[in-house]
């Protein structure tokens, strides 16, 4: 067929009609479009029955309420629940992210022995029952040999069934040497026993104060119990309530209050006895409290008004005295005044000089055990069980010194040392501790000179590790006998992060144990059953479940049902019995007493400054830490989820960006973004510089929780870890570490 | 009767967030990120591909120490419903393929992901960055995705995304009221993963138009204000601050603004 116009023409309509017509082109449309949406690799997570589950969180020690969403067997979403004593239905980010925690790449599945070196990360995966007799057969070796007094526990925490076993454990093995992991609680604690008398932790009835003046703390960074302290925060605005930060650099808390007060670091002590000087010369404080319920106030109103005056203190801190005067007369002019204390989030003790002036501000205007106020709370002591018997080695290991000399003639007045017993590690020619037994800790990451913490851990022939996540303490262990993870056990929490309230929560299985993994009481049962004799009669129960269901009796019912118990009696005594000092009153001065100023009380028992490391010559820069409630910084590092939301100025890629005011950075010649090397007398490490106004001239801060080395690729390798940067710094009296911030030089990069 | 039934139909879903008790946490964020399976990475500090359906910013007032302020914003999306209240939002109306589309029953936004094709023009037109792009598809590590919430699909690469109200908790309330024979949610039965989560009940949510609803009252208040208003999105997220310079900082004053306008004129 010749090929001509016509039918060129026709054929073309033709086309166009018959492939219009025909359902091809739309059949490979739809096909394409199927295809192109086909991603196997994209998951349908599967539908199912939603069920919750209420339990506590224990990622810090805030306890808050979650109840977790579930679908079928798996936990889908953890929510706060609403009504609960601590957190009222609000949860954190860190909180949020548990499950994150319980599904990710950092459990550990088994139990896991070391192959390699030490912190190699090479492990061989063995079966519990190879584990706990290996446990056993080194513990009944030492215990033997005499030296049962060298095997030592660190642990988060030192209340409620678990950190009990252990502690039961280790008495009725013959050992003195259980250690809580350092915090403000410390101080707390401490200066309660000297001004009040007796062992109580402080609460805080943050929620009712009408005016707050926080001495450097994170209220709303992650002090004691971070949900709480926010709802208090969102009360304070809504009651109009006033509150004074208190510190060097502007601070989310310091952003979020009413009056910020920068200040000299380390000088918060000097300005509250400022503050109490006004409130005593003017006489503004509390008669009643005062002349009734006060042992000392006239030593301590001499001392006062002899050394603190305005003038004084406004050269020591730097805070004018204007200020100082009117900070004064409103806080004694507050109806419900309270006074906090406790760096960041309190994650070290620091100086007990500021627990005790801050202290005597609250006792001065009478706000202890009262509404709005500081209550010294005792612990809740439901846990019964009978005492131990223990055998001759037993008792003669449990009258040796502990190795942190807590309790000793030294050291009378601390429960525990850890920073203290790091140095005795490595100071003693054959380390004091031969087994070393870890859970709810990270010390090789959060203890202050990490490289030296380490270095003690080297000398400690035997590790063992209940974490049920891997961290640095984890991968420095010999043997990691893992736990259930919080959402897959049983345990009875205690909350005492500043609560005034009386309430003991339950972690629940809210799933099964997705790992093969033991529960950290069960190990231990079964290790005292394989040791035999007294220590194994020391432990009663079957398992770690029947202990727990008949130590907490008539409360099992409740907890399981709304996931905490809170006592309906509970209180704190009237003015009138409330104090078991000597005196059976408030003591001023019961901390200045305990340094030795007993006869001739002098300014420097109440105030002396803690000198940081390194001169200030080669040191011009003064570098601090700070807390953010995005960065995980205890035992636990962030889940993917937290590590996204730390801004970019905080860290970028791999690099920590370093704050400074642009005064410091202009004496530099450094801008924003720039790379610097920033040394300490501890270490040094390579930052990006980020120009923040909110920082006092000379000052550097660095954000704590970056610089692990281990969980996952999420967060290893990010940034730097503070404590490499910075020592402890102990307090002659009482061995706790009082630092707060270390000298620093900086050289661009 | 004939109002109250219009009443009973269209909603005008918002919020209305208090910057004043804003601590920057940062909770919102992930309460939203695992509500929604939200993806991530193992760098997510480049913030320009970090999807964050609500977003936490930073604002500081410029001052010099000590004088110095701060203040957190979270920035969900913000739902324009356009001049008029048509429903004409900046990402609707330039959406080619109808991935996006504005609810006039609840004034919610909303994004199909099987519909978009990943041109991006409603990331360009969005003048919140409320949108965000899946350049690469989600990886969960192993076992995590036993945590993902079958309610929300997860995302593909090559799509957009961003914060949906958490519409499926909508859909849920309904689902549960149909079957109790109601027609009408509590204000209580539809709130989203952020404002369920935040510590400081900062955010509230609710029905604008609703004067039972906490928020009606609180849009009033003579410290509300709005991102960018002049642009004339019409957003139904309002922010409270008690701060003048953070109301201003809601709309992009500049400095020498009167200047440039009389040159542009």
């Amino acid at each position: 067929m010749k090929l001509n116009r016509r039918n060129f023409l026709s054929l073309g309509v033709g086309v166009v009609a018959g492939t219009t017509l025909s359902p091809l082109p739309w059949k490979l449309m739809d096909d394409v479009s199927i295809w192109t949406q086909n991603w196997p690799w994209t998951p349908v997570p599967p539908d199912g029955e939603v069920t919750y589950e209420k339990s506590v969180c224990t990622l810090c020690p805030g306890g808050c309420g979650i109840t977790v969403r579930k679908i079928d067997d798996r936990a889908v979403k953890i929510e706060g629940i609403e009504g609960h004593p601590v957190n009222d239905g609000g949860v954190c980010l860190l909180g949020l992210s548990g499950l994150q925690l319980l599904y990710g790449p950092t459990r550990i599945k088994s139990p896991l022995k070391r192959v390699g070196e030490r912190g190699e990360g090479k492990w061989q995966t063995i079966s519990w029952n190879q584990a706990l007799t290996e446990v056993a057969v080194k513990l009944g070796e030492l215990r033997s040999n005499d030296r049962s007094h060298t095997v030592a526990c660190i642990s988060g925490s030192d209340q409620g069934t678990v950190p009990g076993l252990l502690n039961r454990f280790l008495t009725a093995y013959g050992s003195p040497n259980y250690i809580r992991t350092p915090s403000i609680h410390d101080s707390y604690e401490i200066a309660l026993s000297l001004m009040h008398g007796g062992q109580s932790s402080a609460g805080f009835d943050v929620e009712n104060a009408d005016f707050v003046l926080s001495f450097g703390s994170g209220i709303i960074d992650g002090w004691m119990s971070p949900v709480r302290m926010i709802k208090a925060n969102s009360i304070w605005k809504n009651e109009k309530s006033k509150v004074v930060q208190i510190e060097p650099r502007l601070s989310n808390t310091a952003a979020k209050s009413d009056t910020w007060v920068p200040i000299k670091p380390g000088t918060d002590a000097a300005l509250a006895l400022g503050l109490a000087h006004v409130i005593i010369k003017e006489s503004l404080y509390n008669k009643d409290f005062v002349e009734k319920y006060a042992f000392d106030f006239n030593a301590f109103k001499t001392i006062v008004l002899e050394s603190f005056g305005p003038d004084d203190v406004a050269k020591i801190t730097g805070v004018d005295k204007k200020t100082i005067l009117s900070l004064a007369k409103q806080f004694a002019g507050a109806s419900k005044p309270l006074a906090i204390c406790g760096r960041g989030q309190g994650k070290t003790p620091g100086s007990i000089d500021e627990v005790a002036a801050v202290h005597a501000l609250n006792a001065l205007v009478g706000n202890i055990n009262k509404p709005g106020g500081v209550w010294a709370v005792s612990q809740p002591d439901y846990i019964k069980w009978p005492e131990v018997q223990m055998d001759a080695v037993a008792s003669s290991g449990m009258k040796r010194e502990r190795v942190d000399g807590a309790g000793s003639e030294k050291f009378p007045n601390a429960n525990y040392l850890l920073n203290r017993w790091v140095g005795a590690v490595n100071s003693s020619k054959e380390s004091p501790v031969q087994a070393l037994f870890i859970t709810d800790a990270n010390p090789c990451y959060t203890l202050s000179d990490t490289s030296v913490v380490k270095k003690a851990f080297d000398r400690i022939p035997f590790v063992v590790s209940f974490s049920s996540n891997i961290n640095e303490t984890a991968l420095n262990a010999d043997l990691i006998l893992p736990s259930h993870a919080s959402l897959e056990r049983y345990e009875d929490v205690p909350l005492s992060a500043g609560l005034t309230k009386s309430v003991i929560a339950l972690s629940k299985p809210v799933v099964k144990p997705q790992f093969n993994t033991k529960h950290v009481g069960d190990v231990i049962i079964e290790i005292a059953k394989k040791l035999g004799g007294s220590i194994e009669e020391a432990f009663p129960w079957d398992d770690y479940e029947t202990c727990l269901k008949a130590t907490l009796g008539d409360k099992w019912d409740a907890l399981v049902e709304n996931g905490y118990w809170s006592d309906p009696d509970f209180g704190v005594p009237p003015w009138e019995g409330a104090f078991a000092t000597g005196s059976m009153k408030f003591e001023f001065l019961g901390v200045v007493r305990a340094r030795g100023g007993e006869k001739d009380v002098q300014a420097k028992h109440l105030f002396t400054p803690v000198t940081i490391e390194g001169n200030e010559k080669s040191y011009p820069l003064t570098l601090i830490p700070y807390d953010s409630l995005r960065l995980a910084n205890g035992s636990i590092g962030d889940p993917p989820f937290a590590i996204k939301t730390v801004e970019d100025t905080v860290l970028k890629h791999k690099d920590v960006f370093i704050e400074m005011n642009p005064e410091t950075a202009e004496a530099y010649d450094i801008s924003e973004g720039d790379y610097a090397v920033l040394n300490t007398p501890k270490g040094k490490a390579r930052v990006k510089i980020h120009l923040f106004d909110g920082i006092m001239p000379g000052l550097v801060a660095m954000p704590t929780g970056l610089g692990h080395t281990g969980p996952d690729e999420y967060l290893a390798g990010k940034g730097i870890n503070f404590n490499e940067l910075i020592g402890p710094v102990e307090d002659a009296d009482f061995g706790l570490d009082v630092v707060w911030g270390i000298r620093a030089n900086l050289t661009k990069a | 009767m004939k109002k109250e039934h219009k009443h009973e139909n269209t909603k005008k879903f918002g919020m209305v967030i208090d910057l004043d008790k804003c601590t920057g946490c940062g909770a919102c964020m992930v309460a939203c990120m695992a509500e929604n399976n939200v993806p991530f990475k193992k760098d997510e500090s480049d913030k320009l591909d970090s999807i964050t359906w609500i977003c936490v910013y930073k604002l500081t007032n410029g001052k010099s120490f000590p004088d110095t302020e701060i203040c957190y914003l979270p920035r969900p999306c913000m739902h324009c419903s356009g001049i008029g209240e048509h429903g004409h939002s900046p990402c609707v109306s330039v959406c080619p393929a109808t991935a996006t589309d504005y609810d006039h029953t609840t004034g919610i936004v909303s994004q199909i992901y099987t519909r978009c094709f990943g041109c991006r023009y409603c990331m360009a037109a969005c003048p919140y960055h409320a949108r965000y792009f899946n350049w690469w598809d989600p990886v969960w590590p192993e076992g995590m995705e036993k945590s993902l919430n079958p309610d929300v699909s997860p995302r593909m690469r090559g799509v957009v995304e961003k914060c949906s109200f958490c519409f499926h908790r909508y859909q849920a309330a309904m689902d549960k009221a149909y079957t109790e024979g109601r027609r009408e949610l509590e204000e209580d039965e539809y709130q989203t993963a952020c404002t369920q989560a935040c510590p400081a009940g900062a955010i509230t949510f609710g029905d604008l138009d609703n004067p039972d609803h906490k928020v009606y009252e609180l849009k009033k208040s003579p410290n509300a204000f709005r991102l960018l208003e002049r642009l004339k999105t019409n957003p139904k997220v309002y922010y409270l601050s008690s701060r003048d310079w953070v109301r201003k900082a809601g709309d992009n004053y500049l400095e020498a603004e009167s200047k440039v306008k009389k040159k542009i004129v």
